[in-house]
């Protein structure tokens, strides 16, 4: 084969083929290619996302619907109404699948995984490059989507990202058969995930099984990274939840296109039993968007407090137990269903347990700065934005916990104000941290560390600014998934807007920072962070070769986290 | 919006707070809950404002006063020389039992209230609330009393209050229904919730009452007013396009008006016989 005969005539270089070659992404078997095309999926889906989220805080902006009668695709009012929900699915559906999971999982883990236990490359390459591409597809399938009609003729799904039956059903009926989703976007949607959950799955077995087996020599399980750690106890969430979505979305699919009645009371069945099985997945997934956050804040505090990780055993089983405890928790996501009161004893007790593992977690991050010489540089900025800002999306949790309160918050913007500061706040913060803390080692070249501090602060200031007021409002009553709004919501809602623009700036500044960086081409050494930057990928060349530790590594006992 | 219609709003917030205290609907630019109309919303906010609240802010400043202790501490110009410990048993035996110390505190405010919430206690009412898309549906079984209320369309709410200067009675954009529900006050109602179609759920924020509404399956809650007053609450599960357009308006008057309520929609009080023609005037009730 040409391609492995080019491979070899260029000597003993690396191997590495040319950037301009498809083959070589096509056919990718190297972690680090994948990884790298995970994390570029992740910007592209990301960008998508939040210009959703643009329209969406447009939208808000003021009383009444009036920015979406002004797209060109739009031509009623229910048009608009339709579209806003549409809109709200599919931003939460791409940025969990499509930017968070991706960046965390594919990207930064691909990449980091092998070269922190000291592994030439993941255990199975090829599963690797398909894991990959099932994405692009799923990507596909979701745009497909967007584009065809949902309900009526209205294009799109409009139902959420829980897919909540029976608004994700087509069963008619009801005074108004528009009210369900009688078109195919729902059917593409299921197959989407389907994919998707595939590439999840794959992917997840190929961590399970690197991460087990191909640890360089002494790197035993106690010695691992923080990071890896993150990495493996994700991956478990992940083959134990996603089988349960794939079966609640198959349920849906039958009893939208084969007559089953898995949810369908007429024919015995139970909407709520839907929403038992999404959340019973849906739970371990938000611990799937943070757990990797939680691994590289733990490498960020320490490398640039120049101090090992505080704690570290504590921090790893604190991971284990929270990815534990999050499978037991998972009905207090649907406190209104009316499931009475001794289950809602038990998942108030449940929930609120997960605060000790996570309270341990940041205390022992702040441990670890504790008697350190910090370094304020741009990925440290981004992890202790995150322990603040996860500190207070993670009390918003414990309120939330208490179904007794929850009868007044729920399904109001207090939750949307709670998750996005875990999430957005959170699992953002921590990518952002994690990108700048590696693209020196990822791309060979440093960044402008001016600009990317200011990126830093205009995202802090903005996404506070977004969603801050968003627990006022949540306060006073105001539901989510609302496409209008009554005038005595309408002051914290102009502010939550105001503040998007702020954060998009910082988005585009982030766009301005990657390109400047790419075309100054400034050197970064094999480790720019120096001392406290003690895991192995610091030890290769920047970017590191294309095949790494041909010979093993050999991890000393002594050897710092 | 201005910065002065920020303080217009804050400030009528403040001046009108007498009158708007009766009734529950959203206040611009407030940080707060509603006021409550019933005993469990009046518990919720003790709960949220006495001990949620308090702890969560006093955990949020803990950790961001240690943050900064940190960064003015042991930043590299303060601290050059790390210290390399990784273990502290003291303080790590601290940082585990004291959350769950606080945890337990909150549980044992938590778990009285969710007591109160869930047992329904006797009730003198019972109401029946079907959701639809995109209305909803009212009906005293005992009482032969069947409405069906939607949104009341702009130009009603503008035909109304151009009538209307009172404050208090004046129609409310995406909050006003064509038919308001009534219920007395000062008695127990129990509410059964159910839906003919998607998931839909039943809010009043002043009650401290939000049950979902689903097909093949009635849930109950209940709720006892203390003042009269119009209450507003909106549909709070996603039902499709027109989830923002299904309001809930609350009436709660003396028990005198809504008996006359009652007999003006054609039904029937709980001490008629239900054989007599007490009320031959009144329409059959209409289903």
């Amino acid at each position: 084969m040409s391609h492995h005969e080019a491979a070899h005539a260029g000597g003993h270089e690396d191997h590495r083929p040319s950037i301009y070659d498809p083959r070589r992404w096509l056919f990718s078997t190297n972690h680090k290619d994948i990884g790298t095309m995970y994390l570029v999926f992740a910007i592209i889906a990301g960008l998508i996302g939040g210009a959703l989220s643009g329209l969406i805080r447009w939208e808000l902006a003021d009383p009444g619907i009036g920015p979406l009668l002004s797209l060109p695709w739009i031509h009623d009012v229910d048009a608009a109404k339709h579209f806003y929900d549409v809109a709200v699915t599919y931003h939460g559906l791409i940025m969990i699948f499509f930017m968070v999971m991706p960046a965390m999982i594919g990207g930064f883990g691909n990449w980091f995984v092998p070269l922190m236990i000291g592994a030439p490359d993941m255990a199975f390459p090829r599963m690797n490059n398909i894991s990959f591409w099932l994405l692009p597809v799923s990507f596909t399938l979701a745009m497909i989507s967007f584009l065809v009609p949902g309900a009526g003729e209205h294009l799109g799904f409009g139902g959420g990202w829980t897919l909540y039956a029976p608004l994700s059903t087509n069963w008619g009926g009801g005074a108004e058969p528009a009210a369900y989703h009688d078109g195919p976007a729902m059917d593409f949607l299921i197959l989407s995930l389907h994919i998707a959950g595939a590439s999840s799955i794959l992917g997840a077995i190929n961590f399970i099984t690197t991460i087990f087996n191909m640890r360089a020599p002494g790197m035993t399980l106690h010695r691992m990274p923080l990071f890896v750690w993150s990495i493996l106890v994700t991956v478990w969430l992940l083959v134990l939840a996603l089988p349960v979505l794939a079966g609640a979305l198959t349920m849906l699919l039958t009893d939208r296109n084969f007559h089953t009645n898995f949810f369908n009371p007429a024919g015995g069945g139970d909407p709520v039993m839907y929403q038992h099985l999404f959340w019973f997945f849906g739970h371990p997934e938000v611990y799937i968007l943070i757990l990797p956050g939680f691994g590289m804040v733990s490498q960020i505090v320490s490398t640039f407090s120049r101090k090992p990780v505080f704690g570290y055993l504590g921090m790893a089983y604190a991971m284990v137990s929270i990815g534990l405890i999050g499978f037991v928790v998972w009905a207090h996501h649907m406190y209104t269903v009316g499931m009475g009161l001794d289950l809602e004893a038990y998942f108030i007790a449940a929930t609120m347990v997960i605060a000790v593992p996570t309270g341990i977690k940041i205390f022992s991050w702040i441990a670890t700065m504790w008697g350190g010489s910090i370094d304020f540089k741009v990925p440290m900025l981004w992890a202790m934005g995150f322990i603040f800002l996860f500190t207070v999306g993670g009390v918003t949790g414990v309120v939330l916990a208490n179904s007794g309160v929850d009868t007044s918050f729920h399904d109001t913007y207090y939750v949307v104000a709670h998750f996005h500061y875990v999430l957005s706040l959170g699992a953002v913060f921590a990518i952002f941290g994690g990108f700048f803390y590696w693209i020196p080692k990822m791309s060979g070249y440093r960044y402008n560390g001016f600009l990317a501090g200011l990126q830093f602060w205009l995202m802090f200031i903005g996404v506070n600014v977004v969603f801050f007021p968003q627990h006022f409002l949540g306060m006073q009553g105001m539901p989510r998934r609302h496409v209008d709004y009554n005038e005595g919501y309408a002051y914290w809602n102009n502010i939550s807007s105001l503040g998007y623009l702020i954060t998009a700036a910082g988005v585009l500044l982030f766009l301005v920072v990657l390109a400047e960086m790419f075309l100054v081409k400034r050197k970064a050494g094999a480790n720019p962070w120096g001392e406290g930057a003690s895991t192995l990928e610091w030890s290769l060349s920047s970017p590191p070769p294309f095949h790494q530790f041909n010979e093993l590594p050999v991890i000393k006992p002594d050897a710092g986290h | 919006m201005t910065r002065s219609a920020l303080f217009a709003a804050a400030a009528s917030a403040w001046a009108a707070g007498a009158a708007w205290a009766q009734t529950g609907a959203p206040t611009d630019g407030a940080i707060h809950f509603q006021e409550p109309a019933t005993q469990i919303m009046r518990d919720i906010v003790a709960f949220h404002d006495n001990w949620l609240l308090p702890i969560i802010v006093a955990v949020s400043v803990f950790v961001l006063a240690l943050l900064l202790y940190v960064v003015v501490r042991f930043n590299r110009r303060a601290n050059p020389t790390p210290r390399k410990f990784t273990h502290n048993m003291t303080v790590e035996v601290i940082w585990t039992v004291v959350p769950v110390a606080i945890l337990v505190v909150i549980a044992s405010q938590s778990f009285p209230l969710i007591i109160r919430e869930e047992q329904i206690p006797p009730s003198e009412y019972t109401l029946k609330v079907t959701g639809n898309s995109w209305f909803w549906n009212y009906e005293y079984p005992d009482l032969g009393v069947n409405i069906t209320a939607s949104r009341l369309p702009d130009e009603d709410v503008e035909a109304r209050n151009a009538g209307n200067p009172d404050a208090e009675h004046r129609a409310r954009r995406l909050l006003s229904a064509t038919e308001p529900l009534l219920v007395p006050v000062g008695a127990n109602v129990r509410v059964l919730i159910t839906s003919n179609d998607v998931i839909h759920a039943w809010a009043v924020p002043a009650f401290g009452v939000k049950e979902d509404a689903i097909q093949g399956r009635v849930n109950d809650t209940w709720f006892n007013v203390d003042r009269e007053g119009v209450f507003y609450g909106q549909c709070s599960e996603l039902c499709g396009k027109d989830h923002a357009f299904m309001p809930i308006e609350v009436h709660a008057v003396s028990r005198a008006e809504f008996e006359q309520w009652v007999l003006a929609q054609g039904g029937t009080l709980p001490s008629a016989q239900p054989a007599e023609p007490a009320t031959e005037a009144a329409p059959a009730p209409t289903r």
